[in-house]
């Protein structure tokens, strides 16, 4: 059992109780909410005439339904209007903050918590929604949950949980040329497979991370669920800091330096025990692109689609599988690979740094003839930082579409939708069958920079050779 | 509102794979709602669609099923409850796999629904005679921690705290939670941030 990490800490001071079931009652400390999970939750409120108890904790944004192109109310689409309605009237009769779109606050949920400062270390927090273990990357235990857990957060600010294990997921080392914070979390998903995290949180240490910006550690740390691990952490620095610093609910003045030993005090201790450690080197890691139908089937770009017979016996039916969906041939290189459409954006990659990298790679290039690629910034903050700096010029001269924010083509709630079995390179987190919105489309995740490349040259390609 | 589960019985549909995630149970066209109601309709409906008729759930032998045997991480990706709501409204009542994804799990647990473990033999058997036999009717026992299937019966397993909360009827923990309101305003009076800038 884990002992004097942070997640340990921080679970200690979050426990309200013991349930008889012998789960732990767990104060959430910012709870997240939008469209698609909640309505479900605020009606089993009413039916048990319950109300939200902290309705200052908790805080709404759309993003999932939102369309990117014209986002004028009444939506097209009738059922994304009645999930819109239904939202905006559960917050406003229940008190909840509502960042709506063009508030200039609204966007994907795992963007604008971190970006207003209101995901901080040491808190819980929670959403109705798998990709909430991003906010770890600030030393918060964060996670996703379903919609009767919304419903327990709404009404009593807690949740019932049996307490994880913890892995410590080092890293030493600086990352390669081309080699990304994506890259490094989908090294991991590959090496310890899609369901090597159930049961743990995942810390992720080392000096590849402490390395890493704050928007950097925020990929890895959405994509913890991807490797099985509700929630994925790293130790607060000097780097959460200076991100935090500021930020519209930061903590200011007196506060901010009291706030600052708190959270210090919340580290991993040096001697802390973890129920698993598992240890990587930096240089090893390459560009990396998955093949297949699960984050857990990736490959180094310049790495050929695996044949069946060098996989675990576990892991070959699935591979099967995914030879027949994603139309790929064991053996064969995933370089070349003619792709369709090319999407940069999501809440794993659709910040303002992520922007500037892909940015950096498609000025003076041009999108490839018969290629869509289009740029959806993750929240109205990161588009207007991009177009102040003159990004969305860059990409549309470059030939890509720039949106307005929103969760797009990630999940394919809204009209951005992969067609029959194109094939996508998209700076997302899921390639599951289905996944970006046609039940033959086909995705491959890379970083959004190899998108890039793969936008202006058609095909799988290395980033390295445009460095 | 709630009772004990601590036995279930009915009859059986294999649904084999590994790594089914929640996007495949319900894709997330199906997600554009605000009831739960009317999924069981679409689960798996893309995989349905793929295999006109030969998916397990359209299967005239499986209609009516009750308990849902699968293989390894079922349930993984998306957090959507939609996907155990559509299985549940579909008829499930129960799971039994190898392994499940952590957030699906939680979300069985909320609405009453047991997802069991057992070992790769014990479910392959069970699919294998589910295909074979498919009216076999299968029970599951939370007190004996037992799958019985015709003659044959195994060890499954569920750690011991969500199983509590199923033999004691305490799976639906909102009113548990509810009753330590002041328990809980005391725990947050205690955290430095409750007061910072709020």
């Amino acid at each position: 059992m884990s002992k004097g990490t942070l997640f340990d800490k921080v679970w200690d001071l979050h426990t309200v109780g013991t349930l008889p079931s012998g789960q732990t009652q767990l104060f959430i400390g910012l709870h997240l909410i939008h469209e698609v999970t909640s309505p479900q939750a605020f009606a089993m409120l009413r039916e048990r005439d319950l109300n939200v108890l902290f309705p200052e904790r908790t805080v709404a944004t759309v993003d999932h339904i939102v369309p990117t192109e014209n986002q004028a109310r009444p939506f097209a689409d009738s059922l994304a209007e009645e999930m819109m309605q239904a939202l905006e009237n559960n917050c406003k009769e229940q008190g909840i903050t509502f960042y709506n779109i063009g508030s200039g606050n609204q966007g994907v949920v795992h963007i604008i918590a971190p970006e207003q400062g209101l995901t901080q270390p040491g808190m819980t927090i929670a959403c109705g929604d798998s990709h909430t273990s991003t906010h770890g990357a600030f030393g918060a235990i964060a996670f996703g949950i379903g919609t009767s857990q919304v419903r327990d957060v709404l009404a009593s600010q807690t949740l019932s949980l049996s307490k994880l294990k913890v892995r410590k997921i080092e890293v030493n080392g600086d990352l390669r040329p081309g080699v990304y914070a994506k890259d490094v979390i989908l090294h991991i998903i590959r090496t310890l497979g899609v369901k090597g995290g159930v049961g743990f949180a995942y810390e992720f240490a080392g000096s590849t991370f402490e390395r890493m910006n704050m928007e950097e550690r925020m990929t890895v740390c959405n994509m913890a669920i991807e490797g099985g691990a509700r929630c994925g952490y790293i130790n607060p620095d000097a780097v959460t800091y200076d991100y935090l610093q500021g930020k519209d609910f930061a903590p200011k003045e007196a506060e901010w330096d009291r706030a600052v030993d708190w959270w210090n005090s919340l580290h991993s201790d040096a001697d802390a025990v973890y129920d698993d450690v598992v240890v990587f080197e930096a240089q090893k890691i390459a560009p990396t692109v998955t093949w297949g139908i699960t984050p857990g089937q990736g490959i180094a770009v310049d790495e050929v689609v695996p044949r069946a017979d060098t996989l675990l016996e576990e892991d070959r039916p699935i591979a099967e599988e995914a030879y027949h969906y994603m139309h790929l041939h064991p053996g064969a290189p995933i370089e070349g690979t003619k792709v369709d459409v090319c999407f940069i954006g999501s809440c794993t990659n659709g910040r303002i740094t992520d922007l500037r990298e892909a940015a950096k790679f498609a000025q003076g290039r041009h999108v490839a003839e018969g290629v869509k690629a289009f740029v959806v910034p993750g929240s109205e903050r990161v588009k207007k930082q991009a177009e102040a700096e003159g990004l969305d010029k860059i990409f549309l001269e470059a030939g890509f579409e720039w949106r307005e924010p929103g969760c797009s083509m990630c999940l394919a709630m809204n009209p951005d939708k992969l067609q029959g079995d194109q094939l996508s390179a998209s700076s997302s987190n899921r390639n599951f069958k289905g996944r970006q919105g046609s039940s033959s489309g086909r995705t491959l995740l890379m970083s959004p920079a190899m998108v890039v490349a793969a936008a202006v040259t058609g095909q799988v390609s290395d980033i390295r050779e445009l460095l | 509102m709630v009772s004990e589960v601590r036995t279930m019985a009915g009859s059986g549909i294999p649904l084999i794979g590994n790594d089914i995630d929640t996007d495949r149970i319900i894709p997330a066209r199906f997600l554009r709602c605000v009831t739960f109601d009317g999924l069981g309709a679409a689960v798996f409906a893309d995989d349905r669609k793929a295999l006109v008729g030969q998916h397990p759930f359209d299967q005239s032998q499986y209609q009516g099923a009750k308990i849902l045997v699968v293989n390894r991480n079922f349930g993984c990706g998306s957090s959507r409850e939609h996907a155990p709501q559509a299985i549940a409204k579909w008829g499930i009542q129960a799971l039994i796999g190898e392994s499940f994804a952590e957030i699906f799990f939680g979300n069985c647990v909320a609405m009453g629904i047991p997802c069991l473990t057992a070992n790769s033999g014990t479910v392959d058997y069970l699919q294998k005679a589910l295909a074979k036999r498919p009216q076999t009717p299968i029970s599951l026992d939370l007190m004996a921690m037992q799958v019985h299937c015709g003659d044959f019966h195994a060890p499954v397993f569920m750690s011991e705290e969500p199983r509590n909360m199923f033999t004691e009827g305490t799976w639906d923990a909102c009113g548990q939670l509810v009753a330590q309101a002041q328990q809980v305003r005391a725990i947050a009076s205690k955290l430095p941030y409750m007061a910072w800038n709020r």
